[in-house]
């Protein structure tokens, strides 16, 4: 087997060291009866061609993005990265290394967790970041715990333009901790009365911006209601691009900001692994889940940097930590920060600024299709429209035309009414012919 | 030396001993400012092109601060990260013995299988008519995990081992509400010697926590939880292999104990790696179980994530495991996403994250699996537990072993008794392990041995290596105890940076870097 170094020689001369006769008399403490004789019902050993072979087959029989014109996003958007970024997280410093317990061996990746916390507070417009969540959902459901423990209450009330999955994740989580959600019904248009729920008992409200329909939304009046009953607002975003053209929610007196940040230097994956940014206002720091890095200086005075405020975590609180969770997300962060760095604010406003002008193109396209309405007043790469037929049915019969036409909104909402909804998004890997196929497909099924 | 933002730049300028260079540079050791030091707000290493005029659809949103980003050109990006790499330390440039992480080597022909563009570039919600091969995948992966754990289901979608483990402790939660007993039975049981994430998990789960002592051979007596056991405990968390290496015992009367009182058995899965092909937690009477994928199926740390922590399911678990999940009706996969979706006889509990989990790790953790096929499963497992024995025979005379009286399985534990007396601590010994070559062992875990240092050398090395760790750790161990101090107080000498105040980073929390003030300032 290629991965095991050891011989059937040195397997002998080791346990003769070790004093035993054979392995299995090191596994002596597992009961007789339960130890297995031979291998396990499953295939043996194979060599690379051979896995190669059957993953490739596999691979083969999914419709890549890059292969179509393509329209999905709703949470997951489909971006172009640059070919150093892939290169870089490969480096086996970076790759085959672990969470940088060890400081003095590990400060390429606690530097570059330093440049990334940087960069997400400055994207949001907040005070500190920490070095990320798994993704934006599960960051989501973390910021909501984290708003308990700063308010010690336990109601959170949830926009209607919350991404479903994330709503689905927040009531999990509450539904497990005995917390309160009150959770809007899902808001098309953006008009929903999310100030009338806030109260004395919030601990909490959580919207999202773009919302889910793709809506941009205003937070000063929701953070200044929620600040006047003592809760605070959690600021949601899928599509960190659209921070290189949205005011940011740090402007707008968000306290809590989470976000998926998929969309800078990590592929599309099939939902994961994503990387969730996470931040705050710097008074809430202690009460922040996940790892956060510092600066600080070794003994002969030169800069380095640490994990710290680890007396938050599981490892020292055990039950009475801010959260359980024990990893980030360090490579897909490393992407992150490697894409954000090549872009600076340069690149990121040149490229939020191309993905919006594609999806006014896409949108003003499809508005001249007979059957379709385009429903957003605002928008930044994501719309909805509405069809003339039950939008799943659209999608798989776009589909059949070698189109991926976006998300209907009776994926992620079934039986809500909502069946003839589509989410529609277009980054900058859509060119003018990928929008007129699209157009042209639409309007012979429609 | 200081740098334009006041900050001193480099190690040991001031001593001779070091031969100071003017860069602060040494050969291929490159100081490396940070990118906000470097970078300029008007460069980018990306060209995209300008769009046309258009209508901006923004509204009153559109952004009018400037963000304050420094970009790189490519060329400069690309040094400064490479530079960045060369201060880390990964199992591919030595031995990395870190205990409880099983840091084994990373095939590269797991990470060509998750470029694969039918992988990497699929998107979550694209019509499931275009993905079946991603279905078929997460559909085989969950053939592998099932039929190595001996049990019945899986819920792969939890995004790593915490997460897991939340997945594990809500799927027993739904079950005992389901039963009427939500009320009622709400503490959970612990061992001392536990993960912290244990504790963690049954908290934010909403349970209080018990904590079981452990007896003085490392191990759990089923005396001891039959002691705790009543109507209101919900369920054990226990890691076997344990915290301290060893395999419990009494695993099967546990976990019997556990479901004759009405409660369920939470197993801690981080330590798979000693018994994959050897032992089927379904047979040990397991409930819950998450498999850390980036340890026992090799799926890369990458500097602390992404994980994977897929939970298995016994039968009494199984109908209440979250979505999305596949279900398999006349031969075709379904993919239920929501709870309005679940065939009858399931009650999912709900959703631990958007989307369908780590799909690239699930394609890593496959080809691992492809790869090493049963018999390399059960070899790399007997390879580990040996590799960890043979380091325990060549250390015992000279460090001190808690637990003498259970061999061990993937991971040797040793406490600092042998160090009594030298003035060198087990932190002291890893750093000094550190200008050897090495990175340090686990230390001080798990917790119920004073000064732990835990080995687990996994099956990736080779007879050679081993050895030259032994002798090097017995170098050190007899530097340690002819009272040669020099060696550890001030160690390492030799990494890119010395011993850092970990106190300071705490006390005033830099958490970013921030324009330096102006030099007067400094000065006054």
């Amino acid at each position: 087997m290629r991965y095991l170094p050891l011989t059937e020689a040195d397997r002998e001369d080791m346990l003769a060291r070790i004093g035993v006769s054979d392995i299995d008399a090191l596994f002596s403490d597992v009961p007789a009866d339960k130890l297995l004789k031979a291998p396990v019902d499953l295939p043996r050993a194979r060599g690379e061609l051979e896995v190669e072979r059957i993953l490739g087959r596999m691979a083969g029989r999914n419709t890549a993005a890059a292969s179509v014109p393509f329209f999905c996003g709703a949470g997951a958007y489909k971006h172009h990265v640059p070919a150093t970024v892939d290169h870089l997280i490969q480096r086996s410093e970076f790759l085959t290394s672990y969470t940088p317990y060890q400081p003095e061996i590990a400060q390429g990746t606690l530097q570059y967790l330093f440049e990334f916390q940087t960069q997400v507070a400055a994207l949001t417009g907040m005070e500190v970041a920490n070095a990320s969540m798994y993704d934006g959902s599960t960051g989501t459901g973390e910021a909501v715990l984290m708003a308990h423990r700063v308010t010690r209450r336990s109601k959170a009330v949830l926009s209607g333009g919350l991404h479903p999955h994330y709503v689905e994740v927040v009531k999990t989580l509450s539904e497990m901790a005995n917390d309160e959600v009150v959770a809007l019904a899902p808001d098309v248009s953006a008009s929903e009365d999310i100030l009338s729920q806030i109260d004395d008992q919030t601990s909490c409200v959580v919207v999202q911006s773009p919302d889910v329909f793709g809506n941009l939304r205003d937070l000063k009046p929701i953070a200044e209601k929620a600040h006047a009953h003592g809760a605070l607002l959690i600021a949601v975003f899928t599509e960190v691009v659209s921070l290189g053209a949205v005011v940011p929610p740090g402007a707008q007196d968000a306290d809590i900001v989470v976000g998926e940040g998929q969309s800078i230097g990590n592929a599309l994956n099939f939902g994961g692994p994503y990387v969730g940014l996470f931040a705050a206002k710097s008074k809430y720091i202690r009460q922040m889940p996940g790892r956060l890095c510092g600066e600080t200086v070794d003994s002969t005075g030169q800069r380095g940097f640490v994990l710290t405020l680890s007396t938050r975590e599981q490892h020292i609180r055990r039950d009475k930590a801010t959260s359980n969770i024990c990893t980030n997300s360090g490579l897909c962060v490393l992407a992150f920060t490697i894409h954000m760095t090549l872009l600076g604010q340069a690149g990121l406003t040149r490229l939020a600024e191309v993905n919006h002008a594609n999806a006014v193109k896409l949108a003003d396209a499809l508005a001249g299709v007979k059957g379709v309405s385009v429903l957003n007043e605002t928008f930044f790469n994501e719309f909805t429209v509405k069809l003339a037929r039950p939008a799943a049915e659209v999608v798989e019969a776009l589909a059949q035309k070698g189109i991926l036409a976006g998300v209907p909104v009776s994926r992620l909402l079934p039986k809500a009414g909502l069946d003839d909804l589509l989410l529609v998004a277009s980054t900058e890997v859509n060119s003018d012919d990928d929008r007129a196929a699209f157009v042209a497909a639409l309007a012979e099924v429609l | 030396m200081l740098n334009r933002q006041g900050r001193p730049t480099q190690a040991g300028a001031a001593s001779h001993e070091d031969h100071a260079t003017f860069t602060g540079n040494k050969a291929l050791q490159q100081v490396e400012p940070l990118i906000f030091e470097i970078g300029r707000t008007e460069t980018t290493g990306v060209d995209i092109e300008q769009p046309a005029p258009f209508k901006s659809r923004l509204g009153s949103h559109a952004r009018q601060s400037e963000l304050g980003l420094p970009g790189l050109s490519e060329p400069e990006a690309m040094r400064h990260y490479v530079r960045l790499s060369q201060k880390n330390y990964g199992i591919d440039t030595g031995l990395f013995p870190l205990g409880s992480c099983t840091m084994k080597h990373n095939a590269r022909l797991n990470e060509k299988m998750a470029r694969l563009p039918g992988f990497s570039d699929v998107h979550p919600l694209q019509p499931l008519s275009t993905v079946p091969g991603a279905l078929e995948l997460m559909l085989e992966l969950a053939r592998y995990l099932m039929t190595l754990t001996g049990m019945p289901a899986v819920a792969l979608s939890p995004k790593a081992g915490a997460h897991g483990e939340a997945c594990g402790m809500m799927a027993i939660k739904a079950a005992i509400a389901a039963k009427g007993e939500g009320a009622t039975r709400n503490v959970v049981l612990v061992p001392e010697s536990a993960h912290g994430t244990n504790p963690a998990t049954a908290a934010l789960i909403g349970f209080s926590v018990k904590s079981v002592p452990a007896r003085p051979d490392g191990t759990v007596a089923v005396e001891d939880v039959k002691a705790l056991l009543g109507p209101d405990i919900a369920a054990i968390m226990l890691t076997n292999p344990n915290t301290c290496g060893i395999f419990e015992p009494q695993i099967v009367e546990i976990a019997a104990a556990m479901h004759e009182a009405g409660a369920y058995f939470y197993c801690d899965g981080a330590n798979f790696n000693a018994i994959v092909g050897k032992a089927r937690p379904g047979d040990l009477g397991v409930d819950a179980m998450h498999i850390n994928l980036h340890k026992t199926f090799s799926t890369p740390h990458g500097g602390g994530g992404p994980g994977a922590g897929p939970v298995v399911l016994s039968e009494r678990l199984a109908p209440f495991a979250p979505v999305p999940f596949i279900h398999v009706e006349d031969g075709k996969p379904h993919l239920i996403e929501t709870r309005a979706e679940a065939p009858e006889g399931n009650q999912p509990f709900g959703r631990m994250t958007a989307f369908h989990g780590q799909m690239g790790m699930y394609v890593r953790a496959l080809a691992y699996m492809l790869s090493h096929g049963s018999d390399g499963m059960k070899q790399a497992s007997e390879d580990a537990v040996l590799n960890a024995n043979y380091i325990r025979a060549g250390l015992a005379d000279l460090m001190s072993l808690p637990f003498p009286d259970h061999p061990s399985m993937h991971e040797a534990l040793f406490d600092d008794s042998w160090l009594k007396g030298t003035g060198v601590s087990t932190l002291d010994f890893a750093k000094a392990m550190i200008d050897e070559g090495y990175h340090p062992m686990t230390v001080y875990f798990p917790l119920v041995v004073h000064g732990a240092m835990l080995i687990e050398p996994t099956e990736s090395e080779s007879k050679a290596a081993l050895d030259l760790f032994i002798a090097t750790l017995r170098d050190l161990a007899m530097a340690a105890k002819g009272n040669d101090k020099e060696r550890f107080t001030g160690a390492p000498h030799h990494a890119p940076i010395r011993r850092l105040d970990e106190t300071r980073a705490a006390r005033q929390p830099v958490l970013k870097w921030t324009e330096a003030q102006p030099v007067k300032d400094a000065a006054e």
